[in-house]
């Protein structure tokens, strides 16, 4: 059914628009842009900075286009000159509160009041600077995060972003008036806070108020540095969302770029993170049937089920704060990247005959949350500080474009070899989604000896966008060391987002649900749309760049981890089993319980 | 249970625990310490269960809901323009005098603490001030003298 | 030219006649319909300032389907120099009650609220007794309504309705996008009437003794009296319960200290009048009175010629630089802006011209803060530079 069309005129131009759109819809609709700051695709509407405001026939005031639905009749001047030296004002406004150190900026070339003041030729700060009057606060205390209240225009984007998308509330809007501010509880530093360090504030912050602490500089001197082995490994997501950073479209897959890009900037060994993707899915598959099989035929009540995922490190923190009596259903495997860091500097030195004190362990993620999982205090099981620098996506972009590249021409180059190999199985970690279904194609054919039932391997039903999303798959006929398992129904879920993560918990905890095992990924649209990828990301562009993490997938000569040669090689090498005792040692991890308040 | 946990936990059970309940909790438990303490702010968000930085920034939005320690009596002296008008700095100067303490500073002894608010509502009696939820109106430095002894004694 | 009206000073409100079980009684006897009628051509409008008709405002809701609606009364008098609110609730609060109630019955509400300022603390003891004791009554005659009081805790913002509802809804007072509005989408997203304190007190008026009495009184556009906070440079600061339609020249010549240099009409958020134009100021809702008319929550403060209009400035400006609640920019960096410029400019830091920057500011301001208060915070700095601008710059 759709309702009857509403007829507007847009700039003098007849229309028809669905009831219900706003004027910023409505006019985007029609190819005219109206400028916006406070707003953003993921969030609900605030119309707090009303820089989108347009004039209405009959209306002595302007109305804010994010927040007005279009009305029978409505005629709409987006340009008219009252907008224009409104939204003008405003902007200078917004600038004479924002410390404007455009040239010191790390956001500097991708903040939109910038944009915004180039477009409107801001070329004198008539109004009085408001930043000298006031003292501010940067917190660098985050290993994660630096949060510089200087630069904040107060659009609540990044609050919006922490209730409605993650949850967690570690940001606040507190006081009033001109002491009005974005703030944590009590003020305390982000590190001392629920703050799950994911990044999504990062991601959706328009100017530089909130960005990620940045390691350039510490690794282009470890670069440098003739004494060091620099190891660098790149996160499934990364190579869907670096293109867009260096003049590709979204949804671009830039991998062979990426590792050609990699070389050139002077990493000694370029490898992959998809490769301990694929060790996490042989050792996390075998963790699940371990624990299907105490619960099921030892009946072992201590067993915790569902089992959940534990590779996205800012779901780690959350859980850890806000279900602590849950941890015990976290699986114990650590995440890809700290599996990879435990590797390099044991099994990788022990090949290469390098000392491990000599290698210096590089990551690039699509991630903020990263850099502190790098940082906990118990990733030193190699004996060593497994990861030494965690790169964002948008790190590694600035690094290409400092070293000259032109990363559009560069010719495809392949990953190093010994922890190089990986399948489409460990791409897919990148999308939400992912590693339940390369969870599901080694565990369902270890118990089975066959393919999962799925057309060209892809389990569609844990595919997608939507928040939270359910499936089963019935094991029919196993092996024999598997019959208890026959006919049973493997109940998961997978979620994305914290916001959606609470949802899945809540059922749980109430018992609600029955899962085995549960994906969960902190950021909307998982890796890909992490905290770490390039600004902006809104949910076209994570659609983008999950179509090109699958078809990664698709492309890929192997498509089930535990085929994966190189991985094969490691437990012959050296691991010798899952969950054997070296990859206790190495592999597997502890959580710590964190107060939620 | 601490006393403030048996008192946030009252104040639950008679104003519910949702968050339309925030403000009356935050209100009772002010009424009794003077002030919303760490400790307070993450039990009232424990009761009700939302998140503590919810219940810092909706405080921090009202001005009788103080953060920072207060004394046992609050002088809140009116700063508008009548108040203004009609002598409110002499007011002021009336009371530093006597309690030795400048805006926003609390006595040693923790009886008092001075602040300014904005408009009262009691511009026909300017000055004015409240003294917790008393109202005192067309003060004078006597009167003030008068007033803040007899505190002084309570 | 400016036409001569006397002041007409009356005595509905404040007058204690102890029958409002009688009225009460009465406006169930008779249907929705009818009390909306009797409303709607009493042409009695908001009294906190807005001005919108109160009987529109009430057929609205009445006509909405909604498992739930409210009736709230705004007693969150925040406006400098507004007094009256708290005046009725100590001496006439059953008043308001009654006309609670009448609303509830007319729009189908047995939920009312008092948003009563947290500055009035010192009046919740009381009117809870009244409160018990109007309860019962409503249970004699088979009314369902109750009615809570909802304690504010100082936030000048909350009397911006949709403010209030967010405040009541436990969170911080920042007003809402509009549309929707309270009709529609009030407290708890629910169909929702808010009234101001004395708005529901002429209500109580009009039902006891018909749309007429009412009527008769005032002007075109502005029917009825009005509740005026008389405070600054006068002999005798206080409550008037006086016609609308009056002339500025009048209410001075009454209430003056035979200096009057200006007077603020409508608190901080209204305009100030200099004396120049006192003749040609009537004080109303709309319509051509005489030169200007301003409408008005009441608030008439008096200044003679003692009086510095850069400190009265600086004092407003001040207050609201404190008191918006901070979201939007025009009003947050605005008021800032506002603030420090008249200091500048004072100090010889700026030029005089920055005056007449600022006033297009205080334009777009108008134009485009969020809310009713944002867009009016300006209005005070515009009425004084314009007419005062020498006291701002030497």
């Amino acid at each position: 059914m759709t309702a009857k069309k509403i007829n507007i005129t847009l700039n003098g131009y007849n229309l028809k628009i669905d009831p219900g759109t706003t004027i910023l819809d409505a006019a985007k609709m029609n190819n005219i842009n109206i400028p916006t700051l406070c707003y953003h695709k993921d969030l609900c509407v605030a119309g707090n900075c009303r820089v989108c405001v347009v004039e209405v026939a009959g209306q002595k005031r302007l109305s804010a286009a994010c927040a007005t639905p279009v009305e029978e009749g409505m005629e709409i001047l987006t340009n008219s000159l009252k907008v224009r030296n409104s939204r003008k004002h405003i902007i200078e406004l917004l600038l004479a509160e924002h410390n404007a150190d455009c040239t010191k900026c790390y956001r500097n070339g991708n903040c939109e009041l910038q944009e915004l003041a180039s477009e409107y030729k801001i070329m004198t700060q008539e109004f009085i600077e408001l930043v000298p009057y006031k003292t501010y606060t940067i917190d660098m205390y985050s290993p994660s995060i630096i949060k510089d209240d200087s630069k904040c225009i107060r659009c609540q984007r990044c609050v919006r972003t922490c209730a409605e998308l993650q949850g967690v509330n570690a940001l606040t809007v507190s006081h009033k008036g001109d002491k009005m501010k974005i703030t944590t509880f009590l003020e305390k530093p982000m590190n001392s806070v629920v703050c799950t360090n994911c990044g999504q504030c990062v991601n959706h912050c328009p100017t530089g108020a909130l960005v990620e602490k940045n390691y350039i500089e510490e690794v282009w001197e470890a670069i440098a540095n003739p004494d060091k082995h620099v190891v660098v490994q790149t996160a499934p997501a990364v190579r869907v969302g670096l293109g867009e950073e260096l003049g590709f479209e979204p949804g671009s897959r830039t991998t062979g770029k990426m590792v050609a890009a990699l070389k050139r900037l002077g990493f000694d060994s370029v490898l992959d993170t998809d490769f301990t993707a694929d060790l996490t899915i042989v050792e996390e598959g075998t963790e699940l049937l371990t624990r299907l099989k105490k619960a099921l035929v030892d009946k072992d009540e201590s067993v915790k089920l569902p089992m959940a995922t534990s590779c996205s490190p800012g779901w780690i923190k959350f859980i850890e704060h806000m279900y602590p009596e849950y941890l015990g259903n976290l699986s114990t495997c650590k995440s890809p990247q700290q599996m990879f860091g435990a590797l390099v500097k044991t099994y990788y030195a022990k090949a290469r005959n390098l000392e491990p004190d000599k290698i210096v362990s590089v990551s690039i993620m699509p991630c903020t949350a990263k850099k502190f999982e790098a940082s906990r205090p118990e990733m030193l099981d190699s004996g060593y500080r497994d990861v030494d620098y965690v790169l964002t996506t948008r790190e590694l972009a600035i690094m290409i474009k400092q070293a000259g590249l032109n990363f559009m021409a560069l010719e495809d180059a392949k990953f190093d070899r010994l922890m190089g190999e990986s399948t489409g199985a460990g791409v897919i970690f990148g999308a939400t989604g992912g590693v339940m279904e390369a969870a599901l194609r080694t565990a369902y054919e270890i118990v089975t000896g066959r393919d999962v039932p799925f057309k060209n391997l892809e389990i569609t039903p844990v595919r997608g966008m939507e928040g939270v999303r359910e499936t089963s798959i019935k094991i029919e006929n196993p092996k024999p060391e598997w019959a208890f398992l026959d006919g049973v129904e493997l109940k998961c879920a997978v979620a994305h987002g914290l916001v959606n993560a609470k949802k899945v918990m809540d059922a749980i905890q109430s018992g609600q649900s029955d899962f085995h095992f549960v994906e969960i990924m902190a950021c909307p649209g998982g890796c890909l749309g992490g905290g770490g990828q390039p600004i902006p990301t809104n949910p076209e562009i994570r659609q983008k760049r999950a179509q090109a993490i699958y078809a990664e997938d698709a492309a890929m000569p192997i498509r089930k981890s535990h085929e994966n040669p190189e991985v094969q090689k490691l437990y012959r090498d050296f691991l010798k089993e899952p969950l054997g005792e070296l990859s206790h040692r190495l592999l597997h991890t502890k959580y710590t319980r964190r107060e939620r308040f | 249970m601490s006393p403030i946990q048996s008192l946030i936990k009252d104040l639950a059970d008679q104003y519910g625990r949702k968050r339309e309940s925030l403000l009356p909790i935050l209100q009772g438990v002010v009424e009794q310490e003077k002030y919303l303490s760490e400790y307070s702010m993450v039990e009232i968000a424990r009761e009700i269960d939302i998140p503590a930085a919810e219940v810092y920034g909706t405080a921090t939005f009202y001005s009788f809901l103080e953060v920072k320690k207060m004394g046992r009596f609050i002088i809140r002296v009116c700063k508008t323009i009548t108040c203004s008008m009609k002598g409110k700095s002499q007011v002021l100067f009336a009371i530093q005098d006597m309690l030795k303490i400048k805006i926003g500073e609390t006595t040693a002894d923790g009886r008092f603490s001075l602040l300014e608010t904005n408009c009262l509502g009691l511009c026909h009696k300017a000055p004015a001030m409240l003294i917790n939820n008393e109202v005192y109106t067309d003060l004078t430095p006597e009167k003030i003298r008068e007033i803040i002894s007899d505190y002084m004694t309570k | 030219m400016a036409t001569t009206y006397q002041l007409k000073r009356a005595d509905f409100v404040f007058k204690n006649e102890n029958d409002w079980e009688q009225v009460l009684s009465s406006i169930i006897r008779r249907s929705p319909q009818e009390l909306i009628n009797e409303l709607i051509s009493s042409e009695l409008k908001g009294r906190g300032g807005a001005g919108f008709p109160t009987g529109l405002k009430w057929k609205i809701t009445s006509e909405l389907k909604a498992d739930k609606k409210y009736v709230i009364c705004n007693a969150d008098e925040g406006e400098p120099g507004t007094f009256k609110d708290r005046e009725i609730l100590q001496r006439v609060p059953y008043k308001v009650l009654t006309a609670m109630a009448a609303c509830g019955y007319v729009i189908g509400s047995n939920e009312g609220y008092i948003y009563l300022r947290g500055e009035y603390k010192f009046l919740e003891p009381e009117l809870l007794k009244v409160i018990d004791e109007f309860e019962y009554f409503c249970k004699e005659i088979n009314l369902d309504f109750k009615v809570k009081i909802f304690m504010g805790s100082g936030a000048y913002i909350c009397g911006e309705e949709t403010a209030l509802f967010e405040s009541m809804e436990g969170k911080r007072g920042e007003p809402r996008n509009k549309p929707p509005y309270p009709s529609t989408f009030g407290y708890m997203g629910k169909p929702t009437v808010i009234n101001n304190v004395e708005t529901l007190a002429h209500a109580f008026t009009i039902f006891k003794y018909g749309a007429k009495k009412f009527y008769d009184l005032g002007v075109q556009y502005s029917r009825g009296t009005k509740l005026f906070s008389v405070s600054g440079d006068t002999p005798k600061p206080g409550i008037y319960e006086l016609e609308l339609g009056m002339s500025l020249q009048d209410f001075v010549y009454e209430f003056g200290d035979g200096d009057t240099k200006a007077v603020q009409v409508g608190g901080a958020s209204g305009f100030l009048v200099p004396r120049k134009k006192f003749a040609d100021t009537a004080i109303g809702y709309q319509g051509k009175l005489t030169g200007i008319s301003l409408p008005t929550g009441g608030s008439m403060m008096l200044f003679n010629s003692s009086r510095s209009m850069f400190n009265v400035l600086d004092n407003y400006l001040e207050f609201f630089r404190e008191e918006s609640c901070g979201q939007c920019t025009p009003c947050r960096v605005g008021c800032q802006q506002l603030l420090i410029g008249i200091k500048a400019v004072k100090r010889g830091e700026r030029p005089a011209t920055y005056l007449d920057k600022l006033l297009r500011l205080t334009e777009t301001m108008q134009y485009t803060a969020k809310c009713g208060l944002g867009q009016s915070v300006a209005n005070s700095f515009s009425s004084i530079v314009e007419n005062f601008r020498e006291e701002m710059i030497y």
